[in-house]
């Protein structure tokens, strides 16, 4: 029994990274329709710049909420500026060239970021510091729960929950959703389509940032190649919740999370990354609007 | 008509590129040798460890004047990580620039693609961390530098079952890296023979970050010790997550854990955990600690398992060059072949019938954050 | 009129007579190997553009089809045809053996592909375009794990196409104008299927499925028929690429090989047969030609794919083709 609550621990911790990444899919997919391959590789770049602001601004070795805040913001604002010039340069001069062409330059994207990062970052992982002091907070029974993990956690939903505002109580959230609903008609009511689009593509990059961070605190090796599987993987999780639909990436990554993590620990952890692709190719089978998303009903 | 002429065009701009590129200028007084290496890609780090020594030994050489009383020039060509390139590398360095011999690669797979080039074109090759026996089963041309798989999975069952006294052991392993799957399943086979039982048996990729799901299902199998044949990459963060769950009973490893990084990314985690290797950095032999100063030097890290690996195969062929007093290819590999004694930085190397270097191994313990020599074990 | 084939036909014939004579002279096997590469990926990559570019289903999977097909292959060869081949050996001359063995080697693989591409094929084509498209990068990524864990095939340590109990026979099938010669009858067969009358099924799929579907065109059969030929030639040139290898390991059929494929049929043009090839053939050369630019070859590789795309997102030759390959369809039925 405490073996389960620990793996379910386990998995919600860790599902709520893939939660983060997945937001940022599932935004830039409601308003362009686009998959954005690319965004793994913002999550990697998210780590790194994290890695080297904490060594730039001296904290790297004096571990404080306050250190971990600072670098949380340096690399939110740095990926925000990152997706804001993959959205300018690659997607924006694709518009309505079809579904392909963007998804094939997205790969390419992916494949830069990933390359030049080997070049840029060094292929050699790296250990980001600690910014916080890792603890065990509670032992009840067997099972373990530290303070990074909470950290986690709680700065996931904090981050869900500002989304969560933005999109339903601002008036750019509003844009975002006329985008998405029907982008012609948002045009054509004034709704300045091209900056909304432009800032969806800033708010889900900030968001991988983040999640570049927590997986720097829990998981503390980074490397310019880590970004190629999580996308994926949050890219599976925006599906299974509803591709377009804020909640939907939120649960569905805690979700994917909890059944990598169970199927890992009780049937076989061979298939760990096979897993997120069966799951996948599942929902699409039995529900392929995703758990909170709205049947599409197809205009001829 | 049009098509005809623009796909001749093309054919003709292609095959003039092509031809073009044929190798450059190749300085003709000097001995080259090709090193097929990951430079980039997914274990980019282990094949620029290893480049890195060997560079290092042939700068040395060369200081000393050569061999044959000619420069040695080392020529890498980058596989990516990818397999077949490794073949296609190897063919490169043997047609076009015409290597005397061939260094590489640090993967087994990678070795096994492009051992069967370097059979074929009776070139000598040396793998300098190829674990996997297969790699020398090719052909009398290829060798390796290390031990094999076979030995140093005994060595860690043994040391568990008969100096830590483990009656029930885990083993989380890296299914997708030839050597772990090795290492494992010769750990395996000899921890069963000695009465020892293996109570989990779990595995990871290469790559992974997050392993408390295995972990804690070895955890609930209450093991006396866990073997983690995989590489420093995943060993770091195994260790930390293996005690915030609350394991205290000792991890064992490879040499794949022979990197600072182990320490650097593990810290107060991996503090009295044990591993065989090849070398031990803080053996008082001089040799080895001239090797990780200059290193350091030059490089301005401390060697790992490939650097060190690496420094050793450039400096075995060198010495079979002067050896063999020719490049010719079978005086060559004779001479290779016939390699005894010979005092390396990873130990004291011979060459067995095999083409596999019998040299002893030597467990370390990881203890006030260094790496500290426990115990040598010497090959049957 | 009727002459006309089998003169070309001939011709093709001739051709490759000389390449198998003169190319082990001549060539170096850097270059043979290069070649021989760029001949499997163009036979993956016309057998990738029947889906995605003539009947506009996004399939980014395809690598994994190519994996079946050199695992099958590889799998009979090392337990079955080196014994075979040995027995045949006493009453026939080798050589003569083996050219009568590889094509079936071929075909098998390419028929276990094809069993494959149907499993996925009837549950996936269910879904439209982006979720296709990963439905098919999922199953892709499916088959390599599997692979992987199947030990009798080496999983991590890679196969080996070397009979232990019959060291003497030589698996390997290197000839290149065998290569060429099988890429000749995939472009013809793939060139027949769909430019001549029946072919015009998969476009009206492209074009716009469900009028296709309101006209009486059987849809899922027309994409299922796509899948299975595509993934039966993937698998042709997976196996391929195992008996010139010599040795397979999964990490040759990941995504990054799909993506790969795609690449090649996107920047040939979406529905060009001939654009396929001169995408293949080019850019499976130009890593060789970039060899020297070390660890910038792949940024500059991902900065051409880019570029290409926002410059010319037809591709290089969009819906048209260079040679008479049309010409191949017609006065079929």
């Amino acid at each position: 029994m405490e073996n389960l609550l620990q793996q379910l621990l386990n998995g919600i911790t860790w599902g709520s990274i893939y939660a983060l990444i997945a937001l940022g899919y599932t935004m830039v997919y409601g308003v362009l329709k686009l998959i954005n391959f690319a965004h793994g590789e913002v999550y990697m770049v998210g780590a790194m710049t994290g890695y080297y602001a904490a060594h730039a601004l001296g904290v790297a070795s004096t571990p404080s909420l306050g250190a971990l805040l600072l670098v949380l913001l340096v690399s939110m604002l740095a990926c925000g500026l990152l997706g804001a010039l993959i959205e300018r340069v690659a997607y924006r001069p694709l518009r309505g060239a079809g579904r392909l062409a963007p998804l094939i330059t997205a790969i390419g994207v992916s494949l830069l970021l990933q390359n030049a990062g080997q070049l840029v970052f060094g292929a050699d992982p790296k250990f980001f510091p600690a910014l916080l002091r890792s603890e065990e907070l509670v032992r009840v029974g067997g099972i373990a729960v530290s303070n990074i993990q909470v950290a986690v956690l709680a700065t996931a939903i904090a981050l869900m929950a500002a989304l969560q505002y933005v999109v339903r109580r601002t008036r750019f959230g509003r844009a975002m959703r006329a985008v998405s609903y029907d982008a012609p008609a948002a045009a054509l009511m004034g709704v300045p389509v091209d900056r909304v689009i432009l800032g969806t593509f800033v708010l889900g990059s900030m968001l991988a940032a983040a999640a570049g961070i927590l997986v720097g605190l829990s998981n503390p090796k980074i490397d310019p190649l880590m970004g190629l599987m999580p996308g994926l993987k949050a890219f599976v999780a925006a599906v299974l919740g509803g591709i377009g639909s804020v909640p939907g990436a939120m649960v569905g990554g805690l979700l994917l999370g909890v059944i990598e993590t169970l199927v890992t620990g009780y049937l076989s952890s061979t298939y760990r990354d096979a897993i997120a692709f069966v799951i996948l190719v599942l929902i699409l089978l039995v529900r392929p609007t995703g758990l909170f998303g709205a049947p599409q009903t197809e205009k001829v | 008509m049009r098509g005809a002429w623009l796909t001749g065009a093309v054919c003709g701009a292609s095959l003039a590129f092509v031809l073009a590129c044929g190798g450059g200028e190749r300085a003709s007084n000097a001995i080259v040798v090709g090193h097929v290496a990951s430079m980039t890609g997914d274990t980019a780090t282990f094949g620029r460890s290893a480049d890195q020594g060997m560079r290092m030994a042939i700068e040395k050489i060369n200081a000393a004047g050569g061999a044959l009383g000619k420069p040695i020039e080392l020529v890498t060509e980058d596989d990516r990580s990818v397999t077949e390139e490794a073949r296609t590398a190897a063919q490169k360095l043997i047609q076009r620039d015409q290597v005397v011999a061939l260094l590489g690669e640090v993967a087994s797979s990678r070795s096994l693609a492009a051992a069967p080039e370097a059979q074929r074109a009776q070139v000598p090759m040396i793998s300098p961390g190829s674990t996997n026996p297969k790699v020398t089963e090719v052909g009398d041309y290829v060798f390796r530098a290390c031990f094999i798989d076979p030995f140093q999975g005994a060595v860690m069952a043994r040391f568990a079952v008969e100096e830590l006294q483990a009656k029930r052991v885990a083993i989380l392993f890296d299914f997708k890296q030839d050597y772990s799957v090795g290492l494992a399943e010769f750990f395996r086979e000899t921890a069963t023979k000695l009465g020892a039982e293996i109570v989990a048996d779990e595995r990871y990729t290469s790559g992974d970050i997050e392993f408390r799901a295995q972990l804690t299902t070895i955890r609930a199998a209450k093991p006396d010790a866990i073997f983690v044949p995989g590489y420093y990459t995943e060993l770091g963060l195994i260790a930390k997550q293996a005690r915030e769950l609350g394991i205290d009973v000792p991890l064992l490893g490879g040499d794949g854990w022979d990197s600072e990084k182990t320490i650097e990314i593990g810290g107060a985690a991996v503090e009295g955990y044990y591993f065989s290797t090849h070398y031990a950095a803080d053996s008082d032999s001089p040799r080895v600690q001239a090797f990780v100063s200059e290193f350091q030097t030059k490089y301005g890290a401390t060697p790992d398992a490939m650097a060190a690996l690496g420094y050793d195969t450039a400096l075995i062929l060198a010495d079979a060059l002067a050896r063999a007093g020719t490049t010719d290819g079978a005086k060559l590999r004779d001479a290779i072949a016939s390699t005894s004694g010979f005092e390396g930085v990873t130990g004291k190397i011979s060459m067995d019938p095999q083409r596999n270097a019998r040299k002893d191994a030597v467990v370390l313990k990881i203890a006030g954050g260094k790496f500290r020599y426990h115990k040598t074990v010497s090959a049957e | 009129m009727r002459a006309r084939p089998l003169v070309a036909a001939g011709g093709v014939i001739a051709c490759l007579i000389a390449i198998e004579v003169v190319a082990p002279r001549v060539l170096n096997p850097y270059y043979v190997t290069i070649l021989s590469r760029i001949g499997i990926a163009v036979i993956a990559a016309v057998s990738l553009q029947l889906v995605n570019g003539f009947t506009g289903q996004f399939s980014i999977g395809h690598a994994g089809f190519m994996a079946i097909g050199a695992y099958a292959s590889a799998a009979l060869s090392v337990f079955a045809g080196a014994a075979l081949l040995e027995s045949v050996s006493q009453v026939v001359p080798l050589a003569l053996a083996r050219i009568v063995y590889f094509p079936l080697v071929l075909v098998f693989g390419g028929l276990v592909a094809a069993v494959s591409g149907i499993v996925v094929a009837v549950p996936a084509l269910r879904l439209r375009g982006d979720y296709l498209a990963i439905a098919t990068l999922g199953a892709g990524e499916i088959i390599r794990i599997a692979i992987l864990n199947i030990d009798a095939v080496g999983g991590a340590r890679g196969f080996s196409l070397a009979s232990s109990a019959h060291p003497a026979i030589d698996l390997r099938f290197e000839s290149l104008a065998g290569v060429f010669g099988v890429a000749f009858v995939t472009i013809a067969v793939l060139a027949r299927l769909v430019y001549a009358g029946g072919g015009l099924a998969f476009r009206a799929v492209r074009e716009d499925e469900t009028a296709a579907e309101s006209i009486g065109v059987a849809t899922t059969r027309v994409k299922v028929e796509a899948f299975l030929v595509a993934s039966f030639f993937a698998g042709v040139a997976g196996a391929l690429f195992a008996h010139s290898e010599g040795y397979i390991h999964t990490n040759s059929f990941g995504f990054v090989r799909s993506f790969e494929l795609v690449a090649f049929v996107v920047l040939g043009g979406l529905g060009s047969i001939t654009g396929a090839i001169l995408a293949a053939a080019t850019l499976t050369a130009l890593p060789e030609v970039l060899r020297g630019l070390g660890e910038w070859r792949m940024v500059l590789y991902s900065l051409l794919l880019i570029a290409t795309m926002i410059l010319r997102p037809q591709g290089l030759l969009g819906q048209r083709e260079l040679w008479p390959i049309s010409r191949l369809g017609r006065g079929a039925k």
